[in-house]
């Protein structure tokens, strides 16, 4: 226990303390102008305190010349602050390549989460220092918020799409993982914690947990039992439905004449929602999954469709979409479809 | 140099608004503007009380970091309920139905609004607004957070969301009556030589806070009613199971939610020019900066409802415009800020408790933009968004703001308005109070926020407990400060020294009639030939800082 009290949180992640240093250059800002206001009007309120009950002070003209002044020069302040915000804005969204990924899907109240090796946690995440860590989340009811303010960064977890965030961990340690977008009865229950670790502990952890299947691998067996193969054939190579190899990260075009970057959010929703986007070629012949298959499924099936490479060659499994749009999703997956 | 009093004052009368008729049935049916205000004046102060009993709810739940005081669900209810309640029923409503229905036609120069029975039927639409609301509250609550996010409001909460949604709903049409009214009576009832640029700056800032309560609150009704539609029919409009988009509701609840954030604070930029102007017997510098940034709030109002969603897939270039478009809208008001500053500059200021308000507005309202710009900026936006720094800028705003404001008109005006006099030193001591506890109540919750402690927990880990027992201090300072007014206005419309027509002794029309006021508010109608807040002839004008013959005078 600490026996002063922190004003910021501990500083744990390789953008947190980017957003410090804003946050402290805002500070001194608010600091400066709250004094510059409240000490001017503290010198005005003596110094030109009424004296006498019947005194009338001469009336003044305004100034354009101080408008523009107390226009001008806050606009000027202002747009440093914005421009800045983008700057970390766009860092703390823009999702990384070569990151581990992490499937979270959040209900009400828990957070359950696996890694692409197949560890489950729920409302624990072991991460190691120094590695990027993408989350890959969807919501199995209502709006919920991963929120790390260790990390500086947060992002809804929203039922029907998936959103993504990411960090990189810079100090080993336990910090809270907070639900911050209020879920109901439970919602201040939501929480739990991130527990950053040094890569020899974090490979420790990893080889001690295992037993559970892979993502990928339970993808496949669901990719087996749900009869995708009939269609996608038994490794993916295609049939009646369109190849799956090499199809994550790779331009789809599509029967309207559009185009689309198979990103994680168009698998979910080519599962669930297959007529919304049919690929050149192919008949709208595929029944929907809706209902059939959970979050957590969806989830395995899409890290299984991730892992089918073209004849061995590595696709980059964690290719992201080309713009720092930070829901890799297109619209909500069922908004397109009635 | 002319003494103030050189204009004419009416004769006493014995006869005014208040006594004109007597009877309930005299005031239940009146179409006297004044008696409308008053009318509201009573059930606004009503539903303040209610909310604030919530907010002591929620602070003593507060005190320790276990959920121990209240359960979860009942805990979710009543900060739920506080939101709505101060929001919609007291925060809105607050200075334009009371004040500004008091004092639009009487600084004017008009007998009455353009519409007295729609006034009338404003009211009646607010009380019926009013009645839904507390029976959904007492049926069983609504816990969904005033902000009703889909689809837990519409699939998963087990409580009266369409009921309170349905009071909501009626209670905006109160609302959109009284834009309309205003806006009406501004442009067609103006007393002869009453130019727009003449006018007090009360007015313009109702004039912009009208024309958002005309254009903005359909869309909370639309959206309210869309809600209903899915909680009730199965309607697939926010849930994605049903076919549609969560996000969707919040781009529609904010694009009025936001504005009506202005519609709360700009009619107590309103009050706060006139306090300035008055008690420091000066003309507004830069009146007509201080007038159209009263427009551009309005318009750039409505351009700014994204900032609410920079944690939600919206996209980060979306995001990034919407940024732009917060910080842009923060400039009209600083402008005022320094405005309301320099006039202050060489002028007679007199310490009465208005004046007080209107100073600790002035501190306040900047730290409340100030933090504002804390939230449009992105990367901070991220961390901070959902915590007590969200709930802490907000009170600023709200609270320091539009309250100090309210607070500070009321005492103003209360001699018009009740012929009655306050007790000053009481009133300038319950001013400090409420300054001090304000303060007190959500300094901390800034650092608490920055340190990351969530919003709407009802349990939360301990490191968090100063922040949150400073607070509930800070509030039961701040309730204490509350009730001294509630006790001595109630005590001075009996009891206190009769006022004069015009004891402050100024120069705006509504001082220019007895009081209180007779029912058709001047005996014979005023011309104007002067300026707002035109305390001495223009020819002893003063030009400072600019070149001479650069006026800024209308």
């Amino acid at each position: 226990m600490q026996s002063w009290i922190p004003l910021i949180p501990d500083s744990a992640s390789s953008v947190s303390w980017k957003v410090d240093a804003l946050f402290f250059y805002l500070s001194g800002i608010t600091l400066f102008f709250t004094l510059l206001i409240s000490g001017t009007l503290i010198f005005f309120v003596i110094r030109y305190r009424r004296r006498t009950p019947y005194e009338i002070p001469r009336p003044v003209a305004g100034s354009h010349k101080l408008e523009t002044v107390w226009t001008v020069i806050p606009f000027m302040i202002a747009m440093t602050i914005f421009m800045w915000g983008v700057f970390v804005f766009f860092e703390q969204y823009k999702p990384p390549t070569n990151a581990i990924e992490v499937y979270v899907v959040g209900k009400q109240w828990m957070w359950k989460l696996q890694h692409a090796t197949g560890q489950r946690e729920i409302n624990e995440l072991h991460v190691p220092v120094g590695r990027k860590v993408k989350l890959i989340m969807t919501s199995e009811d209502v709006i919920h918020d991963f929120f790390v303010p260790a990390f500086r960064t947060k992002a809804d977890v929203v039922p029907g799409r998936y959103t993504t965030m990411w960090f990189e961990a810079t100090k080993a340690g336990q910090y809270h993982l907070f639900c911050a977008e209020y879920c109901g009865m439970n919602h201040s229950g939501m929480t739990g914690s991130v527990i950053v670790m040094e890569p020899r502990d974090f490979d420790n952890w990893l080889s001690g947990n295992t037993g559970n299947m892979t993502p990928a691998t339970a993808g496949q067996q669901l990719y087996q039992t749900l009869g995708c193969a009939s269609c996608h054939g038994a490794n993916g190579e295609g049939g009646r439905g369109p190849a799956l190899t090499g199809t994550f990260g790779s331009q789809v075009s599509l029967a309207n004449g559009g185009a689309v970057i198979a990103d994680e959010a168009y698998l979910r929703e080519s599962i669930i929602n297959p007529q919304a986007k049919i690929v050149t070629g192919f008949g709208p012949i595929m029944p929907t999954f809706q209902g059939q298959v959970s979050e957590d499924q969806l989830m395995q099936l899409v890290a299984y469709i991730k892992s089918l490479h073209v004849g061995g060659q590595q696709t980059p499994v964690t290719a992201a979409s080309p713009s720092p749009a930070r829901a890799v999703t297109a619209p909500s997956p069922t908004r397109n479809a009635r | 140099m002319r003494p103030i009093e050189s204009f004419e004052l009416p004769s006493p009368s014995k006869v005014n608004y208040l006594n004109a008729t007597y009877g309930l049935k005299s005031w239940l049916l009146t179409k006297d503007h004044k008696r409308i205000a008053l009318l509201y004046l009573g059930s606004i102060t009503f539903f303040f009380f209610v909310g604030g009993i919530y907010a002591l709810m929620i602070r003593l739940e507060l005190l320790t970091p276990q959920g121990d005081f209240l359960a979860s669900t009942t805990y979710n209810k009543v900060f739920t309920q506080h939101g709505i309640i101060m929001v919609f029923f007291f925060l809105i409503p607050s200075i334009p139905a009371t004040l500004g229905n008091f004092l639009i036609p009487m600084m004017i120069g008009a007998k009455d609004l353009a519409f007295p029975r729609i006034n009338l039927l404003s009211w009646y639409i607010y009380l019926l607004g009013g009645i839904v609301t507390i029976y959904a509250l007492l049926a069983g609550g609504v816990d969904t957070g005033w902000t009703f996010y889909t689809p837990f409001s519409t699939t998963f909460s087990n409580s009266y969301v369409v009921a309170t949604g349905l009071g909501i709903f009626i209670n905006g049409f109160s609302s959109i009556l009284t834009g309309l009214n205003f806006i009406v009576t501004i442009h067609t009832m103006r007393a002869p030589g009453m130019t727009w640029f003449r006018m007090p700056l009360f007015i313009w800032s109702h004039y912009a806070t009208s024309l958002i309560m005309i254009l903005g609150t359909p869309v909370i009704a639309i959206t309210v009613l869309l809600v209903a539609f899915e909680r009730v029919a199965g309607v697939g409009i926010f849930n994605p199971k049903l076919g549609g988009d969560p996000i969707l509701f919040q781009h529609m609840f904010w694009f009025y939610s936001h504005p009506a954030v202005y519609i709360m604070v700009l009619p107590g930029m309103g009050v706060i020019s006139e306090l300035i102007a008055n008690f420091s017997r000066k003309n507004i510098f830069g009146y007509s900066f201080v007038a159209f940034s009263s427009l551009a709030i309005a318009v750039f109002g409505f351009l700014v409802w994204g900032h609410h969603m920079f944690v939600t897939p919206q996209s980060v270039y979306a995001g990034m415009i919407f940024s732009f478009l917060s910080f842009a809208v923060a400039i009209p008001s600083a402008i005022k800020v320094f405005n309301w500053t320099a006039t202050l500059y060489k002028s007679s200021i007199s310490y009465d408790t208005p004046m007080l308000y209107a100073l600790g507005f002035i501190g306040l309202f900047t730290i409340g933009g100030m933090t504002g710009l804390f939230l449009a900026a992105l990367a901070v936006d991220v961390h901070v968004s959902d915590t007590y720094f969200v709930v802490a800028h907000f009170h600023y705003i709200m609270v320091g703001g539009t309250l100090m404001a309210y607070l500070g008109g009321l005492h103003y005006w209360w001699p018009k308005i009740t012929g009655r006099l306050y007790p000053e030193g009481w009133g300038r001591f319950s001013a400090l109070v409420i300054f001090v506890g304000f303060n007190l109540t959500f300094l901390p919750q800034f650092v608490a926020g920055y340190l990351g402690m969530p919003r709407r927990y009802h349990a939360y880990p301990p490191e968090f407990q100063v922040f949150n027992v400073l607070s509930t201090a800070g509030a039961s300072i701040l309730g204490f400060g509350m009730l001294i007014p509630a006790i001595y206005f109630v005590w001075s419309m009996r009891y206190g020294r009769h006022a004069e027509a015009n004891p402050w002794h100024l120069p705006g029309l509504e001082w220019r009639t007895q009081s209180p006021p007779p029912t058709e508010n001047f005996e014979t109608t005023p011309i104007v030939t002067w300026d707002a807040y035109e305390f001495a002839p223009p020819e002893e004008t003063e030009v400072v800082g600019t070149l001479r013959g650069e006026y800024d005078r209308a």
